[in-house]
C-alpha cells in the first residue's frame, strides 16, 4: 500500500521536492474522500487544510445573492484546492463542491504553517508552488476576461 | 498587346472569381448568432471540398466572407456554418430556406487527417472554431479504428453557446471519443468545466511521440493552446492550426490575407505551427 509520501511524491505540486520535504509534508497529510456534491470548503470559514485532488472533479464557487452558487472553475485531478490557509486571515474566499467522487490528499495548514515558519527554505519551496498554482488561475482568469469568443471571433 | 485573360491560367482565375449560385435547402439555428446551411447547387456544383477548406460565401449585393466547411456532403450539397459578427454575415446569417448564396471554391489546405492515422489525436475547439473541425470529428467516427485515442476539447463563453450542442452531447454519449467541454462563464445547469480550453490540456493523457493536434479557436486561444501542447513534448509540425485572415480573393492574387510571408487563402488556412507560430507574436503582422 503506498504511504502518503508515495503520493504526493506522484502529485505534480510535489513534483521534483527533495525526499526530506516529501517526508516531512507527508506528516501533515491524509487520504480523504468526497461523494458527489459534497462540500468541502465554505467562503468565511476558517481555511485550515488545503487538498491534492488525486481523482475527480470540484467546483469553485461564490455564492450570488439572487443567482445563487456561480462556479466560477473547475479543478481535477492534479489540482491544488485553497490556499487561503497560508495567508492571514486565514479564511476561505469561496466554496469548493465534489461534481463527482473525488479522492485527494488533505493536508493540515496549521501544520504546515509551523513547519514551513521553522524551515524557511521548506516555506520557500511550497510558496513558490502555491505561487504557481496562483499564476495559473490568474492567467486562466486573465484569459476569459478577453472574452475571446466574443465578436471578433474565427468563422 | 495582350490582353488580361488571353492567358489559360487568368481564364481559370476569371471562372474562381465568378460565384455559383447554391439554393438554402435546410437552415438550423445552432445559437443566438449562429445558423448552419445546407446548399444545393443551381447549376455546374463547385468541386468536392475537403475537411478544413474554406468557400467564399457571396450575400448578393452585400459581399462575400470566408466561411469554412462545417460538414463533408454527399453528392454537390455543401454544409456551412455561419457566425453573425458583421454585415455580410449578418446577411447571410437571414437567408431563409430557398433564398440564393453565391459561393466560389473551395480554396486552401485541409486538415490532413488520414496522415494522423494510426496516431492519437487530439481536436481543441474554441467556440465557432468547432465548426471547421466538425468534418474532422465525423472523419475520425467514420474510420475510428483507424486512429489511437481521440480526444476533442470545446471550449465556449457559455454553455447556451457552444454550436452543435445537441451533437456534442451524442459524441460524448458514444464513448467511442473522449469529449470535454467547457465555458467561462456557467449556469447553475452546467455539468461540464469551467475555465479556458487550454486548461483542459494537462488533464489529457498524452503520447507525444504519437499524437496529432488539430486546433480552431480565436488567435489567442491558438497560442495558449498551442503553448501547452508544446510543453507537453508534441512537436510543432504535428500541431496544426487554422488561421483567420481577411481573404477576398482566395487564390493568392489580391494580398488581403498575406501574414507574413505567407497568403493565409492559399498556403492555409490550416498551418502546422511551426510555420505559423513564430509570427503570431510579432506585433508588425
Amino acid at each position: 500500500m503506498k504511504t502518503i509520501a508515495d503520493l504526493i511524491s506522484e502529485h505534480k505540486f510535489f513534483g521534483e521536492l527533495d525526499q526530506e520535504s516529501l517526508e516531512f509534508v507527508a506528516g501533515c497529510g491524509s487520504n480523504v474522500h468526497f461523494a458527489p456534491q459534497e462540500r468541502i470548503l465554505t467562503e468565511g470559514e476558517a481555511a485550515n487544510t488545503f487538498y491534492m485532488i488525486r481523482s475527480g472533479s470540484v467546483a469553485l464557487s461564490f455564492f450570488v445573492p439572487g443567482r445563487g452558487a456561480v462556479v466560477i472553475d473547475t479543478l481535477g485531478d492534479g489540482d491544488a484546492v485553497g490556499w487561503s490557509w497560508l495567508f492571514p486571515p486565514y479564511r476561505w474566499q469561496f466554496d469548493a463542491e465534489a461534481r463527482e467522487d473525488v479522492a485527494a490528499i488533505a493536508f493540515d495548514g496549521a501544520c504546515l504553517r509551523t513547519k514551513c515558519d521553522s524551515d524557511a527554505r521548506l516555506g520557500y519551496l511550497l510558496t513558490q508552488r502555491f505561487a504557481r498554482v496562483i499564476l495559473e488561475r490568474l492567467q486562466s482568469v486573465r484569459m476569459r476576461m478577453l472574452d475571446v469568443y466574443g465578436a471578433g471571433a474565427p468563422r | 498587346m495582350s490582353t488580361a485573360l488571353a492567358h489559360p491560367a487568368d481564364t481559370r482565375v476569371t471562372d474562381a472569381m465568378v460565384p455559383a449560385p447554391y439554393r438554402v435547402t435546410s437552415r438550423v439555428q445552432e445559437t443566438a448568432d449562429t445558423v448552419t446551411f445546407t446548399l444545393v447547387p443551381l447549376a455546374q456544383p463547385i468541386a468536392p471540398p475537403l475537411s478544413g477548406q474554406f468557400n467564399m460565401l457571396c450575400a448578393f449585393g452585400v459581399g462575400e466572407v470566408p466561411i469554412s466547411i462545417s460538414a463533408i456532403e454527399t453528392g454537390d450539397r455543401l454544409r456551412h456554418t455561419v457566425r453573425a459578427v458583421g454585415a455580410i454575415s449578418q446577411a447571410l446569417c437571414a437567408s431563409e430556406i430557398g433564398a440564393v448564396i453565391g459561393v466560389r471554391g473551395p480554396f486552401g489546405t485541409d486538415w490532413g487527417v488520414t496522415s494522423a492515422m494510426g496516431r492519437d489525436v487530439l481536436v481543441v475547439a474554441g467556440g465557432i472554431g468547432l465548426a471547421p473541425l466538425r468534418p474532422v470529428v465525423h472523419e475520425l467516427l467514420h474510420n475510428r479504428r483507424q486512429f489511437r485515442r481521440v480526444t476533442l476539447l470545446v471550449g465556449a463563453r457559455t454553455p447556451e453557446e457552444i454550436p452543435f450542442r445537441g451533437e456534442v452531447a451524442s459524441w460524448e454519449a458514444s464513448a467511442r471519443i473522449t469529449v470535454r467541454t467547457t465555458v467561462d462563464t456557467a449556469t447553475p445547469a452546467w455539468k461540464g468545466e469551467v475555465g479556458v480550453v487550454p486548461k483542459l490540456i494537462e488533464r489529457v493523457a498524452i503520447d507525444p511521440e504519437f499524437t496529432t493536434v488539430m486546433i480552431c479557436g480565436p488567435e489567442i486561444m491558438l497560442r495558449f493552446t498551442a503553448a501547452e501542447v508544446l510543453s507537453r513534448g508534441i512537436a510543432a509540425e504535428q500541431v496544426r492550426v487554422s488561421m483567420e485572415r481577411n481573404m477576398q480573393c482566395g487564390i493568392g492574387r489580391c494580398g488581403h490575407c498575406q501574414f507574413g510571408p505567407v497568403l493565409v487563402c492559399t498556403h492555409g488556412p490550416v498551418f502546422p505551427w511551426s510555420r505559423v507560430g513564430p509570427l503570431l507574436t510579432r506585433r508588425e503582422l
